[in-house]
């Protein structure tokens, strides 16, 4: 079905399933170790071997040879699969940098071969003997170095360049400026399940039991990769041990695997081992920033302007860290631009809210700097620049926008009336102490997904799609969304997914899963109601599901009794929606100590008040944003991939080097959803969150930091380093 | 990892012979970072002689007042001992601060003092590092080096010492009790146990070939107020950037180690005897011949705030 | 070029500004070589695990992780990082947690080893599991395994007065505050996020 115009279905005015906190219908079986997750699935083929990947030792250049002899003679080993004997695999529409094959590097830990064993203790050690000689080329691995020559960005997700008004001329007349330059370091996904897979061959049928976010785009690279036909791959993939973005696309794992299986004619599993996953997988792009903003005395912003260097391996599709600032405030004269250098690192791709997270580390900050050049409260001045329609394309109305109740709520729950305005003037012992606010916004994108519901004529329901669960709370949603639709209680509906034999869904990515996948359930239980009231000879609009029957015409059957009917919908979304700016808000808050001795910063308090329409589980969707909210202080604090510029890699590849945040640096959070819902977005009227929550609470630690010191740093992560010489004297 | 052969010895005696005995092998106790290294083929043992049964768990009274801890003493388990907490109280904050509670139950004391160090340029065998194979050069010299060293380190290797628990144990000046191969015994202090890294920072230690550590003794309490203080970018489960190991007495005369500065603790007897000047004097003296790099010289002054932190809660 | 370069271009790998240089790796010696090619060492070792006793002989080389998943087939330990970075492989050992991928199988033998399997059952869940669904303490699942066998060890930690580093008098009766659990939980690492509720789940079962 296609969705053309505001929701109206009576099904979602008053739930009875839907937007009730929920427990996950999953939770018992991974919180036992009983759900099966990729490199797990000992059950799925027999016989399965060990393969071990080896990753390049230079960053740039040519294989000279390999010595695989060794490592072919070693206990236990089946077979060896190496680059210098293999033709490049293809490319598929989603990957960067080269998966495997060929003599030519194009980054660190580029997949070099594969050793395949009986055990996995034989395949890591025949993988060491592995001897590569390389013929290096000078790269180039310094963004700062290459960012004056970039060029406008093509291949991004938004607009690379957005112009209205006279910016120029508006901002260098303007009676308040600010222009400032803000940087964000490569940042990696660290989703705490290695890339995995098992891969068997069944003749020329390949099955894929992996962690993958994206079942379908997973399919087609494949085949684009192996050169073989899509219909002859089977994808599976039920339980995803964290993505963010990582898992969106196919990787060595996959590619390694199949090859493997194939060279050793057994199925063979391959997990890539934690050191070699910040190099040789995706990372989000280091930006540079620059925010202009022009306003008049009174803080009418009448400028503003955001542009934002990158790099990636193909010099496009970077990280464009302009994404919001079209939507945020207000400001006739207005201009962004992104550019994208050409650098010879690992492959940048989509991590968590790409471009608007490290956008509102430059925008948001940019925008406190500004309220206190003007003398406003940050919050106060944000307010005044509300828009009234998407401030870049004025054509276009919001479909439902409430950032002000999400600012002013925020302000009223979280105490910033006790805010001292002036930096550096609270302190707690040995402990200065500041408060800091961000707004929020991420887009709301949607897009078509299909679902199958099946009664078991028993009284229960089954959804099968290819739709993932990457810890987002998807299979919990999917049922509560048939329990609505068809009138049971959710122990009466089981959800299967991730499998590429089912129907194709939007996939997790982008904040687009939680809205589109219901959506393809709705449309899939519509195609049943259809098939239901034919069978019972009745108008389809007429009838309606309680409590585990169908009423209509005069008619109550019990769902028991229709026997094993089933049907398939698709939801897809047209036109209308391009007259709309429909977007998710945040009003972010945070309070931070600073350590007056050491400089060290520990986060005391933490909200989010968010707007974004029906929330389907309060419940599952408040862990999203809190856990948003934890990714974003390791953005802001501590997360940094470590560029040495002269090999050309990221130097601290492993959980001790690159350091996330631990249950000690993330206190009580408090998430508040707006009660709003948004008929242009879904028949469901929901909006997915999960990105939201990392929009904006980076800016409000860092507005934080600023409140407490009174200093500024504007080179994420703010770290101490960067402090110690303007603390107070001690 | 290379295939070994294992074996569990009875004493320590027994399993000192075996290991002087075996080219190749290396004694094993926790494991937490010998496994670790040898995933990474970092280090390559060919034999495995496990000290586990070797009964060296026991922390005992000596009769000058200490205690003396076996080498099988979990970091738990002395972090936790009632007199640890009560008369030593750095030793249990510093190994508190360190890791987690996973690995603490696991890390033995006598294997803390052997952790190599955490360079991410030793830890990635593609780069080369006089440590993990002498001659071979050295990455990190200009390459990343925020978390390495400042002082005492050489031409060859700018790598720290990564633990904080040696750190507490240098400020009360253990002694490390060791059996070598041939069943002699000697006592070696803790000052002298880790060595710099000059021209050969592969050897990292005092011990021998096939010597091991057996015990550590505490010389008698010190009284006074026992302060550790690990900075470190989040707030648990990291490596220091810099920590500061004092025992500071009411008079204000002390004693004051760092951790995360150099190939070992830091501890300049004659910079502590200026800790009732301040902070900024004692770490003067300490670090008089500090050669910091660029992306770690705010150790140097993170270093004298920690001790000024710690010096003005000592007086309150 | 000074003598730093000078000391890493010795191994023929790139020097920063230096022109295309042939970066190669020895072979394996004989006597390296002729060591690899030999059979793994195998050994003999009795593990109970979840109450059931099993006899193995395992390459001496296989971790407790490994022997659990691989072996065993007790999946519900997970490998997150295989080098005592993030605690996903937590178990309890005779009643201790540790990280099972820095241990030897061998160095277990006759051990009493609990896993998450161990402690409940989805029909049957553990009053912390129990606690770790109602609280959502948890998303994509992976770290979950160790983050629940750590907050049963936690709890029981405290209980037997074990000191942390954030516990402020060392020889008074320890209490399972905020801040302890979220100190002693910190070598389980969740990128989901989940601690805040993993902190309320905790706090849950240890008021009973």
């Amino acid at each position: 079905m296609e969705f053309n115009g505001p929701s109206q279905d009576a099904v979602f005015t008053d739930p009875k399933v839907i937007g009730k906190s929920t427990r996950r219908i999953d939770g018992p079986l991974k919180t036992t170790g009983t759900a099966p997750y990729a490199y797990e699935r000992h059950d799925v083929a027999p016989n399965q071997a060990y393969g071990y990947v080896v990753g390049a030792g230079i960053a740039k250049g040519r294989i000279a040879a390999m010595n695989l002899e060794d490592a072919r003679k070693a206990p236990g080993v089946i077979a060896v699969v190496a680059a210098t004997e293999h033709e490049p695999v293809g490319s598929s529409d989603f990957n960067h940098a080269p998966l495997f094959g060929g003599r030519k590097i194009a980054h660190y830990h580029q997949a070099i071969a594969c050793v395949v064993a009986e055990s996995f203790e034989e395949a890591r050690a025949a993988a060491a003997m592995i001897r590569t000689s390389y013929e290096s080329e000078d790269g180039t691995y310094e963004l700062a170095k290459v960012a004056p020559g970039a060029e406008l960005e093509k291949g991004g997700w938004g607009d690379a360049r957005s112009d209205r008004g006279d910016f120029e001329a508006t901002f260098g007349s303007a009676a308040v400026k600010l222009d400032q330059h803000y940087t964000t370091p490569d940042e990696s996904h660290a989703m705490m399940e290695p890339m995995a897979t098992i891969a068997a061959w069944d003749g020329d049928r390949l099955t894929v039991w992996t962690s993958n976010q994206m079942i379908n785009w997973g399919k087609e690279s494949l085949a684009s990769i192996l050169s073989i036909p899509e219909n002859k791959i089977r994808v599976d993939s039920p339980y995803i041990g964290g993505g963010f973005g990582g898992k969106l696309f196919v990787r060595a794992d996959a590619v390694m695997a199949a090859l493997a299986a194939k060279a050793a004619k057994r199925p063979v599993k391959v997990m890539l081992q934690r050191p070699l996953i910040f190099n040789n997988a995706t990372h989000r792009p280091a930006t540079i920033q620059r925010v202009r903003i022009g306003a008049d005395k009174q803080g009418h912003i009448q400028a503003i302007a955001h542009e934002c260097w990158s790099g990636n391996i193909t010099g496009q599709d970077g990280e464009n860290a302009t994404a919001q600032t079209n939507h945020m405030y207000a400001g006739h004269h207005r201009m962004t631009a992104s550019y994208v250098a050409q650098l010879d690192l690992p492959e940048g791709n989509a991590m968590r809210a790409p471009g608007e997270a490290p956008g509102h580390m430059g925008l948001e900050v940019a925008i406190d700097e500004m309220a206190e050049k003007l003398g406003m409260d940050p919050i106060e001045f944000r307010i005044l620049n509300e828009p009234e329609t998407m401030p870049a394309h004025p054509d276009r109305k919001f479909s439902e926008r409430h950032l002000v109740r999400c600012l002013r709520e925020g302000a009223e729950r979280f105490g910033w009336s006790r805010r001292q305005a002036k930096p550096a003037s609270l302190s707690d012992g040995r402990w200065l102490v500041g408060m800091g606010v961000s707004a929020g916004y991420r887009g709301a994108p949607t897009t078509k997904s299909a679902a199958r519901v099946a009664l078991d004529g028993k009284g229960g329901a089954t959804v099968t799609t290819d739709m993932t669960d990457i810890g987002t709370g998807s299979y919990t949603i999917i049922a509560q969304t048939a329990a609505e639709c068809l009138g049971l209680p959710l122990d009466k509906v089981s959800v299967v997914l991730g499998d590429s034999a089912f129907p194709v869904s939007s996939g997790s990515g982008g904040q687009w899963g939680a809205a589109s996948s219901t959506a393809g359930v709705y449309a899939a239980c519509v195609e049943l109601h259809r098939a239901i009231a034919q069978k019972l000879g009745i108008d389809p609009q007429t009838i309606r599901f309680e409590d585990g029957r169908v009423i209509g015409a005069g008619k109550t059957v019990p769902l028991s009794d229709l026997g094993e009917l089933a049907a398939t919908g698709e939801i897809d979304f047209g036109d209308y929606k391009k007259g709309y700016d429909i977007g998710t808000y945040a009003g972010h808050f945070c309070e931070v100590g600073v350590d007056r001795y050491t400089g060290e910063i520990r986060i005391r308090r933490m909200l989010a008040v968010c707007d974004a329409g029906r929330i389907l589980n309060p419940l599952s969707a408040r862990s999203q944003v809190i856990g948003a909210m934890t990714m974003a202080a390791g953005a802001t604090l501590m997360e940094e991939l470590a560029v040495d510029k002269r090999f050309g890699y990221f130097v601290n590849h492993d959980l001790a080097g690159y350091e996330v945040p631990v249950h000690a640096d993330i206190p009580h959070q408090e998430v508040i959803f707006l009660e709003t819902l948004d008929p242009y977005i879904s028949p469901l009227q929901a909006k997915g969150v999960g990105e939201l929550g990392i929009c904006g609470p980076t800016a409000a630690i860092a507005n934080a930091v600023y409140n407490a010191t009174g200093i500024r740093v504007r080179e994420y992560p703010i770290t101490l380093d960067k402090m110690i010489d303007r603390l107070p004297q001690v | 990892m290379r295939s070994f052969t294992y074996q569990r010895a009875a004493s320590a005696s027994e399993a000192a012979a075996a290991v002087a005995a075996t080219p190749g092998a290396k004694f094993i106790a926790g494991g937490t970072n010998l496994l670790d290294l040898m995933k990474l083929e970092i280090e390559t043992p060919t034999h495995l002689v496990d000290v586990q049964d070797t009964g060296l768990d026991k922390i005992e009274d000596t009769p000058d007042g200490g205690l003396r801890i076996g080498t099988l003493v979990s970091n738990t388990a002395l972090s936790a001992d009632q007199r640890v907490r009560r008369d030593y109280a750095v030793l249990t904050r510093a190994i508190q601060a360190g890791a987690s509670g996973q690995l603490r139950n696991k890390a033995t004391t006598g294997g803390n003092l052997l952790q190599r160090t955490r360079c991410p340029y030793f830890y990635d065998p593609n780069m080369p590092c006089n440590k993990r194979k002498p001659g071979d050069g050295c990455a990190a010299m200009k390459g990343y080096s925020r978390q390495l060293g400042v002082i005492g380190t050489s031409d060859s290797c700018i790598a720290t010492y990564p633990g904080d628990m040696a750190v507490a144990l240098r400020l009360l000046d253990a002694e490390v009790e060791t059996v070598k191969g041939d069943g002699t015994a000697r006592s070696i202090p803790i000052a002298d146990f880790h060595r710099l890294w000059g021209d050969h920072p592969e050897r990292e230690t005092a011990l021998e070939p096939g010597e091991m550590i057996t015990h550590v003794v505490l010389p008698k309490p010190l009284g006074g107020k026992h302060v550790y203080h690990k900075v470190r970018d989040r707030a648990s489960y990291a490596f220091a950037l810099v920590s500061v190991a004092a025992v500071i007495q009411p008079d204000g005369t002390g004693r004051v180690a760092f951790g995360g500065m150099a190939p070992k603790p830091w501890r300049v007897e004659e910079a502590e005897a200026m800790l009732p000047q301040g902070a900024s004097a004692v770490v003067k003296r300490a670090f008089a011949d500090a050669k910091p790099r660029s992306d770690n010289r705010f150790k140097l002054a993170l270093a004298e705030r920690t001790l000024a932190g710690i010096l003005a809660e000592a007086r309150s | 070029m000074d003598d730093r370069d000078l000391a890493v271009s010795r191994r023929g790998v790139l020097a920063a500004g230096a022109a295309s240089v042939a970066v190669s790796q020895v072979p394996l010696s004989r006597t390296e070589a002729a060591a690899a090619a030999a059979k793994p060492a195998q050994q003999a070792v009795r593990l109970t695990v979840n109450g059931k006793s099993h006899d193995l002989t395992l390459d001496t080389r296989t971790t407790l992780l490994d022997t659990l998943r691989e072996h065993l087939q007790l999946t519900g330990t997970k490998k997150g990082c295989d080098h005592g970075q993030c605690g996903a492989c937590t178990v309890l050992v005779n009643g201790q947690r540790i990280n099972s991928c820095l241990s030897l199988a061998v160095m277990h033998q006759g051990d009493e080893v609990t896993t998450v399997e161990g402690l409940g059952t989805p029909d049957k869940l553990h009053p912390m599991q129990d606690a770790f669904v109602e609280h959502d303490a948890y998303q994509c699942g992976y770290c979950t395994p160790g983050q629940i066998c750590s907050a049963v060890a936690v709890l029981d930690e405290i209980r037997k007065g074990i000191p942390s580093h954030v516990t402020g008098d060392l020889t008074g009766k320890m209490q399972p505050t905020n801040i302890e659990m979220r100190e002693r939980m910190s070598g389980n690492i969740c990128r989901c996020g989940a601690y805040s509720n993993i902190a309320e789940a905790m706090a849950q079962v240890a008021e009973g």
